[in-house]
């Protein structure tokens, strides 16, 4: 028991210099309110979680300060939104970094205002640059295993394929394909997007992602500290299921008690 | 003196950033500032002046995924 308390404790996920415990990324959006993001944070575990730059409205100036909600201990991964370039994506990157948000940087590049998937041209040209100043690069991308590995090239620090599009809770859509980059990937596979429930976020983890990024189901949820906390144990779940290595599916039944010595005439 | 204020035509007489942020009543705490490019910490937005033709963006971190 203690050996395995052990293997759990020294499976770390890192990214960049740094090593997480915690597999489960969280996000900053859709909130009923600020204040129930340090309870959320609280009772998942999550040790990073996303947050967005946006103009201030000149007229209006009630501004929501997002990051005074967020203890020191959660590592800020600021996001790209609203940039429809690799221009624009690392101008606000450079931005978040000079605020003090520190090196993390999620690189989200859309174009696509209905379905709203990722541009991978322009996230792969925006990791290029911002991978050379030394920021650690999550790129935000359409599940493609040629361009996975291009982002590997480029420096990412891992890859953050969608599973579904974002918000819509359908799940790993992508699935085939997301397993693909997990089986030959040689930096994190972070399961992004669409994420709607903890048992989705339990399959992304037993085919062997090394993260998910799980944002819209855990703040829309009535209890968002439950929700974080049911997805926490799924991913933790879902984790350790992988590391055990569990056995195929067989077409056919395979009994599990022994099929000799039964209590009955010759 | 002509500015633009994020993204949108802006006439102001303050005289440097401090003095912009205070005008528009904005919770200095949260904000962030990017002027002609360049973010300007908030210690140096006093001693940052506004010039004819700049162009300022007013900023903060807000939720998001």
């Amino acid at each position: 028991m203690d050996n395995l308390k052990e293997k759990v404790k020294e499976d770390k996920l890192v990214l960049g210099h740094k090593a997480f415990t915690s597999r489960l990324l969280t996000g900053t959006g859709k909130f009923a309110s600020k204040a129930l993001i340090a309870p959320m944070l609280e009772a998942s575990g999550s040790e990073m979680i996303t947050v967005a730059l946006r103009r201030v409205d000149p007229d209006a100036p009630a501004q929501d300060n997002i990051l005074a909600q967020i203890p020191d201990t959660v590592t800020l991964l600021p996001n790209t939104s609203g940039a429809r370039t690799a221009e624009e994506a690392v101008r606000i990157a450079r931005i978040a970094r000079e605020a003090g948000c520190g090196e993390f940087i999620k690189i989200e590049v859309i174009t696509d205002m209905q379905f709203l998937l990722p541009d991978n041209n322009e996230t792969l040209r925006a990791t290029e640059i911002l991978a050379k100043e030394g920021f650690v690069v999550l790129p935000y991308m359409m599940p493609d295993i040629t361009v996975a590995r291009q982002f590997h090239d480029a420096g990412a620090a891992a890859v953050m394929p969608l599973g579904s599009p974002i918000g819509s809770n359908r799940g790993l859509e992508m699935r085939e394909m997301i397993q693909r980059i997990i089986d030959f990937s040689r930096i994190p596979v972070i399961v992004d997007a669409g994420i709607g429930r903890p048992s989705q976020a339990a399959e992304a983890m037993e085919m062997g992602a090394d993260a998910v990024l799980v944002n819209t189901a855990i703040a829309t949820a009535k209890d968002p500290a439950m929700a974080g906390r049911a997805f926490a144990m799924a991913v933790e779940a879902g984790r350790m299921a992988y590391r055990a290595g569990m056995a195929g599916q067989k077409a056919a039944a395979e009994a599990s008690s022994p099929l000799t010595g039964f209590l009955r005439e010759a | 003196m002509n500015i633009t204020l994020n993204g949108a035509a802006f006439v102001t007489d303050c005289a440097d950033l401090a003095a912009l942020v205070d005008a528009r009543g904005l919770d200095s705490s949260s904000l962030v500032i990017e002027h002609n490019r360049q973010v300007i910490k908030q210690d140096d937005w006093a001693n940052t002046p506004v010039r004819e033709g700049d162009t300022i963006e007013l900023l903060n971190f807000v939720g998001g995924g």
